[in-house]
């Protein structure tokens, strides 16, 4: 077995890939939950978002299109569940239930002429100079423009939700929606637009997938990555620097998988295969049993219907 | 370049048909067909509707054909195949080796329907059984793969740890390693007959440990799609997938089942079907190759047409002896061709392959 | 001005009807639907929701199918009510499947009428010591239910393979990652002749009579439900309820592995890698569209057996793609959790001053 013939700049580089479409997905759900609201629709959002994107980018030939198509597929998607949970006022378990099952077939159906079609491919960002630096070069630079977004995502999402005044409003939503809601707050309102970004991100997650990523269009190719956003939200603590982390967990033991077997290490595929999930539900217990933090982290309105109305 | 030896396949068709006990002849046939895929992937199903549409324009309005798609092996076949039977259907192909025990199960119970298993062991009086020599297609491929690396490292992507698959992987590493004896395979089973992001996974790990080869027995399109980007060259699987990877796509194995459907659903039609195990290769025209590439050299091009030519006549066997298992012990004697009955229970790699068989 | 101003209590006549509406709605969207695909809508409905009911085969497929959901769901609806979200129906199952299925497999050689109640009890076991695991950490340490029993998803399905590539693997099976084929004694018996109908089909209503008691007459379904809705008041009368949150967990894991047990060593007659096709998900459906009440299950159980039944025919004749049955089955729902609104809510015109 030859660990040299494994190229750590190339394994870096899958990473990165792999990992994105987790990092978009999770980001949004992540806001979504900071506002109290548990949205179990990440899975279809992001195959919607997957189909929008690749139609659009093949029927205009433009990537970019392609992935602000599949942002807003996302987002439609996200608010059709808004609007439900928050106006109707419907059950938020089985309505995110509800919208992965719909979002599954619905992105198969529109996908139909779709299926084994080369999408536009995607620019690569290279900063003249920077990007032939050895190693670092290609690590750092070198990347798709969606990598380096969702990078700026995220540190756009961690400033907003500490440092603005419209994100500890939401956070405040998030945490007891009835004072909020007393003190003027409009929370269904702010809850929406939550949804909204968080239907955007998933969608643009989903995008990523079939154009980058694969790069293809298959029914159900999103293969759990939704549900697997969900883990990593709760796995980041709700922390947005942290999402990152946990879609490296997640995407590097898929890919590490790959590279052992490759390497001719014996190791049992299905096991390997089944560790991010067992990790996933340590880290549950550990946040969990950590009873300050979580009462500091997770919002306490979450997933609790807001019944006030006028 | 088409390497079409019809009249093996003919002969083949007659040994079946010819001593059965005489059917009743039609003037109009239902052809179905059960896919495990969609047949949009460019792979493995769309060339078997490739077949069904053969079917069609051969027989013209003597044969109605009808499919379903994307059905999971298990109950649900079962029933796909029930339904099939029990709806005026003549024919009934069932397309992948999961369905062979719900085959046989509906086959008993519709004595009067004509089933065909792809790539399974079962048959009755009215269940065959078809499968093609994919190995011997392996053999070219790894004979030209085995020309033209430069890192000496030539990747595949397999799915399940299967006789077939598995000599896929003896056939070609052998042909590779005749040719260029520095040559190392590096193998990842994706436990998957179809599923893009994970072959593109595969692949990438692949790149990423030195392959500038990569070799699929996976059916998408994801393997040549990332080949293209990372500009390493590839094989593609089942159909011709140049269009994926317009510069390094090398040649596929084509899967050209239109010869063996036609001439089935014409001995239905012709009340001269019977059940047996049809095994072709090269030689009766199911195993083709898609336009080899221009990136290949003249002389490796004529080794890889030799190969198909000598493979079609016979007098090549991708597995002859002297050949040894992986941990040393002989396997085949110098001369000896290996037999049928091995080549279907294949669980062990060849010498010189590094890793394991998956248990 | 219209106004919408909730019911002083849930409306019980539109409890009842709006499952019925749902579906109305759906047959319409979906029509739609169809038509948009170039469809013809009527035939496709017909096709989808009327002929399955002539063919008595057909008929016999949809109880078949349905009788694993009504079982599932039935588990799953007493945690709803009570709070708890087991969304890992689908990983008890399997871990159901694969102990009946083993039990079965290591007396392969051994005939006798002990070895299906003894796959039985093992196939209810191993269910419910997959769902006890969530309910165990969820006491604990108040972990979220729905990821942990989500995650044992993944979890279960890589382990069915590991099981079926490995242990139970068919040593004649050429390296095929498929168990023997189960031997007699292993085999749910048909119950009637022709069709597919198993022993599990009986079970499954025998298990909607027992929730109906338990829910109605028993101290537990009081308990259950009053833990759902008014907990502080659960509290007050002494119900434990981490005790609740145990037994609901508990009580659906065992079912739906049951359902996994009857599954493989009926209709499957083997353990592959294929056996999961999302039942413990569709339950969920199930569950919600027959108003978490057992005979509300039955009934949206049949319509969903129906819907899969049919579709499989539509594809055959009409060429309707399965993507569009998965769409119709999701709208179901939606319309479903919309018309809700109706239930907990009414329109009023203001009274002119």
């Amino acid at each position: 077995m030859d660990l040299l013939a494994l190229n750590p700049v190339a394994l870096f580089a899958t990473l990165i890939l792999a990992a994105t479409p987790l990092v978009l997905a999770a980001l949004g759900e992540l806001v979504v939950e900071k506002a109290g609201v548990l949205n179990l629709g990440v899975e279809g959002m992001m195959i919607l978002g997957a189909i929008t994107g690749f139609a659009a980018a093949v029927e205009t030939g433009s990537p970019a299109l392609g992935m602000a198509a599949g942002a807003a597929g996302g987002m439609a998607l996200a608010l059709l569940f808004g609007v439900m949970t928050q106006v109707l006022l419907s059950n938020q378990v089985a309505t995110g239930l509800a919208l992965t099952l719909f979002g599954l077939g619905l992105a198969a159906l529109i996908g139909q002429p779709y299926t084994g079609i080369k999408p536009p491919p995607m620019p690569v960002l290279a900063v003249p100079g920077l990007s032939d630096l050895p190693v670092i070069g290609s690590m750092a630079f070198g990347y798709d423009p969606v990598v380096y977004l969702s990078f700026a995502l995220i540190a756009a999402v961690w400033l907003f939700l500490g440092r603005t005044r419209p994100g500890l409003i939401l956070r405040a939503i998030g945490e007891n929606h009835d004072a909020a809601h007393a003190l003027g707050y409009r929370v269904v309102a702010v809850r929406l637009a939550a949804i909204a970004f968080g239907g955007a991100l998933a969608g643009l997650g989903g995008a990523y997938l079939s154009l980058v990523r694969v790069p293809q269009w298959t029914e159900g190719m999103t293969a759990g990555a939704g549900w697997i956003a969900l883990a990593i939200v709760v796995f980041s603590g709700w922390r947005p620097w942290r999402v990152l982390l946990g879609a490296y967990v997640f995407g590097g033991v898929t890919i590490l998988q790959l590279n052992f077997q490759a390497l001719g290490l014996p190791v049992g595929a299905a096991w390997l295969s089944m560790t991010p999930y067992l990790v996933t539900i340590l880290v549950l217990v550990a946040i969990s049993a950590d009873r300050t933090r979580t009462a500091i982290r997770a919002p306490a309105s979450l997933g609790r219907p807001f019944a006030a109305m006028n | 370049m088409r390497f079409l030896r019809p009249l093996a396949l003919a002969v083949a068709a007659l040994a079946l048909t010819a001593g059965g006990a005489f059917a009743q002849a039609k003037d109009r046939i239902k052809v179905g067909f059960v896919y495990v895929g969609p047949v949009g992937d460019f792979g493995w199903s769309y060339q078997h509707d490739q077949g069904r549409k053969a079917i069609e324009a051969a027989l013209g309005d003597k044969v109605e054909t009808t499919y379903v798609e994307s059905v999971p092996e298990g109950p649900d076949a079962e029933r796909v195949i029930r339904q099939m039977a029990s709806s005026g259907h003549d024919l009934i192909f069932t397309t992948s080796f999961g369905y062979m025990d719900q085959t046989v199960k509906v086959a008993k119970m519709f004595p009067d329907v004509k089933f065909e298993h792809a790539t399974g062991y079962k048959r009755e009086p009215n269940l065959a059984t078809y499968s093609s020599r994919f190995y011997e297609g392996r053999h070219v491929i790894g004979l030209i793969a085995g020309r033209m690396t430069t890192s000496n490292v030539i990747g595949y992507i397999a799915s399940y740890p299967i006789p077939e698959v598995v000599q896929g992987i003896n056939a070609a590493y052998l042909a590779a390693k005749s040719v260029n004896p520095a040559v190392q395979f590096k193998i990842i089973y994706a436990y998957t007959w179809f599923d893009p992001a994970k072959e593109a996974d595969a692949a990438n790990a692949l790149i990423e440990q030195g392959a500038d080869i990569i070799m699929q027995h996976t059916d998408s399109t994801a393997p040549v799609t990332i080949a293209e980007e990372k500009g390493v060259l590839a094989f593609g699987q089942a159909s011709d997938m140049t269009r994926f990877g317009p510069n390094v796509h090398l040649t596929s194995i084509v899967d050209d089942w239109d010869p063996y459907y036609v001439a089935r659903a014409q001995a239905v039609l012709d009340g001269t079907w019977t059940s047996g195990d049809v095994w072709g290769g090269i030689n009766t025209g199911m195993v083709k190759f898609a336009p080899l590439s221009t990136r290949i050299p003249e002389d490796v091009r004529k080794l890889a047409e030799d190969a198909i030519a000598a493979i079609s006549a016979g007098s090549l066997h991708p597995f002859t002896g002297p050949l040894n298992r992986q941990d040393g012990t002989p396997w085949l004697a110098p001369g000896e061709i290996a037999d049928d009955a091995t080549l279907l229970g294949l669980n062990f790699y060849v010498e010189g392959i590094e890793g394991e068989v998956p248990k | 001005m219209w106004r919408i101003e909730p019911r002083p209590e849930p409306s019980r006549a539109m409890q009842a009807v709006t499952p019925v509406l749902a579906v109305g709605l759906t047959i319409l969207l979906g029509a739609g639907l169809f038509a948009l695909l170039g469809k013809d809508p009527v035939a496709a409905m017909r096709i989808l929701f009327l002929d399955p009911l002539l063919d008595p085969f057909a008929r016999s497929e949809i109880a078949v199918k349905a009788a694993p959901l009504i079982l599932i769901a039935l588990g799953l609806s007493m945690g709803f009510r009570a709070g708890v979200w087991n969304i890992g129906a689908e990983g008890q199952f399997i871990m159901g499947a694969i102990a009946g299925a083993a039990v079965g497999l290591a007396f392969h050689d051994v005939q006798g009428i002990w070895l299906l109640p003894l796959m039985t009890l093992a196939g209810a076991l191993a269910g419910w010591a997959w769902a006890m695991i969530p309910a165990i950490l969820k006491l604990r340490f108040d972990t979220s239910e729905i990821l942990v029993s989500l995650m044992l998803v993944y979890v279960a399905d890589q382990f069915l393979y590991a099981m079926v590539s490995g242990p139970l693997r068919d040593p004649q099976g050429f390296n095929f990652p498929l168990s023997r084929s189960f031997h007699d004694s292993a085999t749910l018996p048909v119950l009637i002749a022709g069709t597919r109908v198993h022993v599990g089909v009986l079970v499954a209503l025998g298990a909607v009579a027992g929730a109906y008691v338990l829910l109605a007459h028993h101290l537990f379904g009081h308990r259950v439900r009053l833990t759902g809705d008014a907990p502080r008041a659960a509290g007050f009368e002494g119900v434990r309820a981490g005790a609740v949150v145990a037994a609901c967990l508990g009580l659906s894991g065992a079912l739906a592995g049951l359902a996994g047990m009857f599954e493989v060593a009926g209709p499957a007659g083997q353990l592959a890698p294929s056996l999961p096709v999302g039942y413990g998900f569709t339950a969920i459906i199930v569950a919600f569209l027959g108003r978490l009440n057992p005979f509300g299950i039955v009934a949206a159980a049949l319509v969903m057996a129906l819907t899969y039944i049919g579709g499989e025919t539509a594809q055959l004749t009409l060429g309707i793609p399965a993507a569009a049955t998965e769409t119709f089955r999701g709208m179901m729902l939606f319309c479903l959790l919309g018309l809700d609104l109706l239930v907990r809510y009414r329109l009023r015109r203001p009274v002119a001053a």
